[in-house]
């Protein structure tokens, strides 16, 4: 057995890869003071260095040949990011360098780390719970505002909290039915039947509000997939490219050119929306464009929201909605008419949203009814406690049934060492999600996401 | 001089236990006692089992213990507790004889092949490199042996309180042992202290009884132990218990000795346990409670002793005295001796394995309340389990650990060791997380087979569990298959006023409904029950198995569900041999509690008391590479 994993000094690249105006390396670990002298020279040496000083000086290769001028930030234990001596090396942003100095680094015994080792760090040495370090996750992923406020909150700890009171209700809650068993003939008084099904039912209530976040969780975190389908022709590659602002999307004339799906990424109210611009959908003999109907069927299936989109010109029909509905929800459907620039008498549309791609005129309608679509109705904001992350939607899934089979038991007037079971297995549940029942595979599937340098 | 395989140290419950197993299993063991008629004396309550007391008495009776037999023959009032709950949670407890509980228990232990009474003081246990070589007694001297077991119960050090006044002793009229823990002390082991109490004894023919509430034993009595003849049993004449309360005016006079309490004038430096309360506690504690609940129970059948169950005080005896003539029934009570609140010395029980073998010294072991324990039952148990211990590793045969989800044994062990405690440990249904199915009506289907393979059970009623465990397993298979027709279980269900099944439904299927129990389903089947099924009318004891297994399958299945999840870690082995002082990424107290344990598992480690998530996560770690 070799005891070195969380012992030795780890370092990486902590900024994308690339040039760029800076970059940072970051270093980590007990040794991190002794390997960074080795290379660095400044006014004084960073062992010596106060927590959270930041100090210039160079970098040298061997035979003292300077790599890089360098800031290099200095955080001693346990006040960083991973909760050990840590020092960040600020660099001009070239590869070659970064190389450099990474090689000086291990030349002088740190090992360069691997994905998410960082953050392991920081979890192993109890700086953050399981829920704040998927966070940091979500955190370097997040594409929108909302999503980075989602995200810094759990990272503070909201959704942590939320799911340590409940878990503490629980336990109060179970201990009163354990009191009732094991002083059932002594004079200490224990829990009535209504009022234990009160408390499971406040948290099983709570739970259920969690459970509920989710989609607007998963939404403010991964964002919308939206469909945009319609017949050949009626400007599909238009309206995409209108809120593109640029022309990705071929527009052309000739139906069913748009073969292959489109992908683009726009921002409404801060929320991600993810546009895919199918092929038509229509029976065609073309073996090319066999291949491309087959994907707009899995985009379309795989959309949150579609946009189903009709031209002011054509005669309206109701035949591409009638095909999509057999494998689409209805409320996923906008149904849109564009072209309207094209026409004088506008009272038709009726239920459908006029539009112009070429002109802009009716695309803010479009884009509210977008942007509620997504929202539905719900009341929740990034700044209350919400479930975007799938394992956690699962264990308080798992939590609310046990507390619903508890509630039965309760019901039928079973004795308390029955509901005991189901209550203790909603604990379990709830304790998975801040880590504080840590399975192996819990933890590698967590840590496995992190790019390197976090 | 005088050689054994193996010395006992004190007759008590564990004592008992120890002894007797050992010798059972070949060795030739001393059993060193002050007094050989206190053998198994009860120093507290006359009774044995309660809540999950009594699963320890059957666990212990399953794997060839004494206990549950003495108990039975002892007995004068069985009850079942906890018969408005579920199977799992009903404990059998019993009114003991007290002077006849001690006087069987030494007939049991002198009726031992290999085990010789020995009266005598230790002085001293005696090792030599860190391994025992046998103790110095008083009067005999130095006695030579390979393995010692201390189970010295109260009298370490012991020290009586009534009132501000202490006398040395660990029982009523009886010396402590002192210089055993000065000598383990000198050995390099830790000792802490605890208290505990017992209320005074009242003269029977004092009490007015007609004003009491009565408390019969059960109509059909059931034996603690699974060999005692049921044709024969109960051996004794059945009597009652009494009911009365205290009140307010009780609690005012009480309160007036708070100030000449030993335990609020900080004179007890010993901590006490906080679910067996003294009655000053109870008071202290729960202000708003206007009442607490006494049980007067009798010590036996010729006694003329009473003991006032829930009135464990070590106030002054003029204020018990005064307090006491305030209760109902005992207005004119006369108090034979004063309730009092022992000291005694402890060692923190992380210090012994899992064995119940101390990790300092090699062939010393802890049992009983010398690890923090209280209750007889507790006690018997440890006393098994060092028993077969030390006589397995002299017979070199494999050692003898139960786990958490085998019995209530595997649970009071697991948690001393890895909790440690730091007031007197009871046990308590609650522990046990496989709690469903550590029921008492299957100890022995649990652990018979153990008892047996240590040579403790003979093999022929191994044997017989052994097919009725067998023919239990196929039972509930067929519970599971086998299909009644509507029309022969539709009469059954509509005079139950319960809903009627449109087509065939399986037997589990039925069973699970609470309104119905298995033989009344088993008997609408007219006539077209498999063989099996047949059977099993005719055999209650088994019947009542599959019937419970079969009705609470649902809970059963995710109990173990849950306790898969946490247990993943029980086979991932840690070295004994990890210094955990240079595992720097580690809390310093980890490293210390861990240093100190030495779990086997990371399922162990994870249960040390102050062991935290993310240390078990740098455990594995570690291990993983």
């Amino acid at each position: 057995m070799i005891i070195t994993s969380t012992e030795d000094t780890i370092a990486a690249i902590a900024t994308p890869p690339g040039n760029g105006a800076i970059s940072i390396i970051r270093v980590s670990g007990s040794q991190t003071f002794e390997i960074a002298d080795q290379i660095f020279l400044g006014q004084i040496k960073l062992s010596d260095a106060p927590t959270h000083t930041i100090h210039y000086g160079r970098i040298l290769d061997h035979p003292d040949e300077l790599v890089d001028d360098v800031l290099v930030s200095v955080f001693r234990n346990p006040h960083s990011y991973t909760g050990e001596d840590c020092v960040e090396i600020n660099t001009h942003g070239s590869p070659i360098i970064q190389k450099k100095i990474i090689d000086l680094l291990v030349h002088s015994g740190a090992r360069l780390a691997e994905p998410g080792e960082f953050t392991k760090r920081a979890f192993l040495n109890n700086r953050i719970d399981l829920a704040q370090a998927e966070a940091v996750i979500d955190l370097i992923n997040a594409s929108t505002d909302a999503s980075l406020r989602g995200a810094r909150n759990q990272l503070d700890g909201l959704l942590s909290k939320k799911i340590g009171f409940l878990k503490n209700n629980l336990v109060n809650a179970i201990s009163l039915v354990e009191i009732g068993l094991d002083f059932a003939e002594e004079d200490i008084e224990f829990i009535e039947y209504k009022e234990l099904l009160e408390r499971i039912e406040t948290v099983s209530g709570e739970i259920e509000k969690l459970l509920a976040s989710y989609s607007f969780g998963k939404i403010i975190k991964d964002g919308v997939n939206v469909a945009i389908i319609g017949k050949p022709n009626v400007g599909k590659s238009s309206l995409l490219n209108y809120l593109l602002k640029e022309s990705r999307a071929i527009v052309s004339s000739i139906p069913g050119t748009t073969r292959d799906i489109i992908r683009e990424e726009i921002s409404i109210n801060g929320i991600l929306f993810r546009l895919f611009d199918t092929a038509g959908i229509r029976i065609t003999q073309n073996e090319i464009e066999k291949e491309g109907v087959a994907r707009s069927r899995e985009a379309i299936k795989n959309s949150d929201i579609i946009i189903l989109m009709n031209d002011a010109v054509q005669e309206y029909s109701g035949d591409l909605l009638n095909e999509i509905s057999s494998f689409v929800e209805k409320h996923k459907i906008i149904s849109v008419i564009n072209k309207i620039d094209l026409i004088e008498n506008r009272d038709c549309f009726k239920n459908n949203i006029g539009i112009s791609a070429k002109t802009g005129e009716g695309i803010n309608h479009l884009l509210d009814s977008l942007s509620k679509a997504a929202l539905k109705h719900s009341n929740y904001s990034e700044k209350s406690a919400i479930v975007s992350n799938t394992r956690h939607y699962q264990c308080l899934k798992n939590a609310n049934d046990s507390l619903e089979n508890a509630k039965e038991s309760i019901i039928n007037s079973y004795s308390g060492e029955f509901i005991s079971v189901d209550i203790r297995s909603a604990i379990t549940n709830l304790s998975e999600i801040i880590g504080e029942v840590t399975t192996e595979d819990i933890l590698k599937n967590i840590f496995q996401k992190f790019c390197i340098g976090k | 001089m005088r050689n054994f395989d193996i010395i006992v140290v004190g007759g008590g419950h564990a004592g008992i236990e120890a002894a007797v197993s050992a010798a059972s299993m070949g060795c030739s063991v001393a059993l060193v006692t002050m007094d050989k008629y206190a053998m198994g004396r009860m120093s507290c309550n006359p009774a044995i089992g309660g809540t999950a007391k009594g699963h320890l008495v059957r666990e212990i009776d399953a794997l060839g213990g004494a206990m549950g037999k003495i108990a039975d023959k002892t007995g004068i009032q069985f009850r079942m507790l906890n018969k408005s709950k579920g199977p799992a949670v009903w404990s059998p407890r019993c009114q003991s004889d007290r002077g006849l509980y001690s006087a069987e228990a030494l007939k049991f232990v002198s009726s031992v092949e290999n085990l010789d009474i020995v009266e005598d003081s230790v002085m001293e246990i005696l090792s030599e490199n860190n391994s025992i070589i046998g103790i110095y007694a008083k009067k005999e001297g130095f006695i030579k042996s390979a393995a010692v077991i201390l189970s010295s119960g109260t009298f370490l050090n012991g020290l009586m309180h009534t009132g501000l006044k202490a006398t040395v002793g660990g029982r009523f009229g009886e010396k402590p042992a002192t210089g055993i823990t000065e000598s383990l002390e000198r050995l390099g082991f830790k000792s802490g202290r605890l208290k505990t109490g017992t209320p005074p004894r009242l003269r029977k023919d004092s009490i007015n009884w007609d004003l009491l509430e009565e408390q019969p034993g059960d109509y059909a009595p059931q034996p603690f132990s699974h060999f005692t003849p049921i044709d024969e049993f109960p051996y004794l004449k059945q009597v009652s218990c009494y009911i009365t309360h205290t009140d307010e005016r009780v609690h005012k006079i009480l309160e007036k000795g708070f100030d000449r309490s030993p335990m609020f004038t900080g004179l007890i430096k010993g901590i006490g346990p906080r679910y067996c309360p003294s009655i000053e506690d109870k008071i202290a504690r729960f202000k708003d409670k206007k009442e607490h609940q006494l049980f007067l129970e009798p010590e036996g059948l010729e006694s003329d002793i009473i003991y006032l169950n829930g009135f464990s005080t070590s106030l002054p005896s003029d204020i018990q005295y005064e307090a006491l003539k305030k209760i109902k029934g005992l207005e004119n009570a006369e108090m034979i001796r004063p309730g009092y609140a022992v000291e005694y010395d402890f060692f923190p029980p992380h210090q012994v394995d899992l064995t119940l073998e101390t990790k300092l010294i090699k062939g010393l072991y802890f049992a009983g309340q010398i690890n923090g324990t209280s209750g007889y039952e507790e006690a018997a148990a440890q006393g098994l389990v060092a028993g077969i211990n030390a006589a397995a590793k002299i017979k070199h045969l494999p050692e003898f650990v139960l786990k958490r989800s085998e019995a209530y044994i595997g649970v009071l062990i697991d948690d001393l060791v890895n909790k440690s405690t730091y007031e007197p440990y009871r046990m308590f249904t609650s522990r046990a997380e496989h709690r469903l199915l550590l029921r008492q009506d299957n100890a022995d289907l649990r652990l018979l087979e153990y008892g047996f393979n240590y040579g403790l059970i003979p093999s022929e009623i191994y044997e017989e569990v052994r097919k009725r465990k067998e023919f239990i397993t196929n039972n509930i298979e067929l519970c599971g298959n086998f299909k009644i027709s509507a029309k022969d279980i539709n009469p059954l269900l509509s005079s139950k006023g319960l809903s009627e099944v449109d087509s065939s439904e399986t037997v589990s299927k039925l069973c699970k409904r609470p309104e119905l129990s298995l033989a009344e389903i088993l008997n609408s089947m007219n006539g077209s029950a498999p063989q099996w099924f047949e059977q099993l009318k005719k055999d209650l004891l088994s019947l009542t198995q599959v019937e419970i297994e079969v009705k609470y399958e649902g809970y059963i299945k995710r109990q173990n569900d849950m306790i898969k999840k946490l247990e993943r870690y029980e086979d991932s082995r840690i070295p004994l041999t990890l210094n955990y002082l240079n595992l720097k990424a580690l809390s310093s107290e980890a490293r210390e509690k861990l240093n100190k344990v030495k779990p086997r598992s990371i399922g162990q480690a994870s249960r040390i008391s102050g062991i935290t998530p993310s240390d078990i996560s740098i455990l594995l770690v570690y291990l993983k590479n």
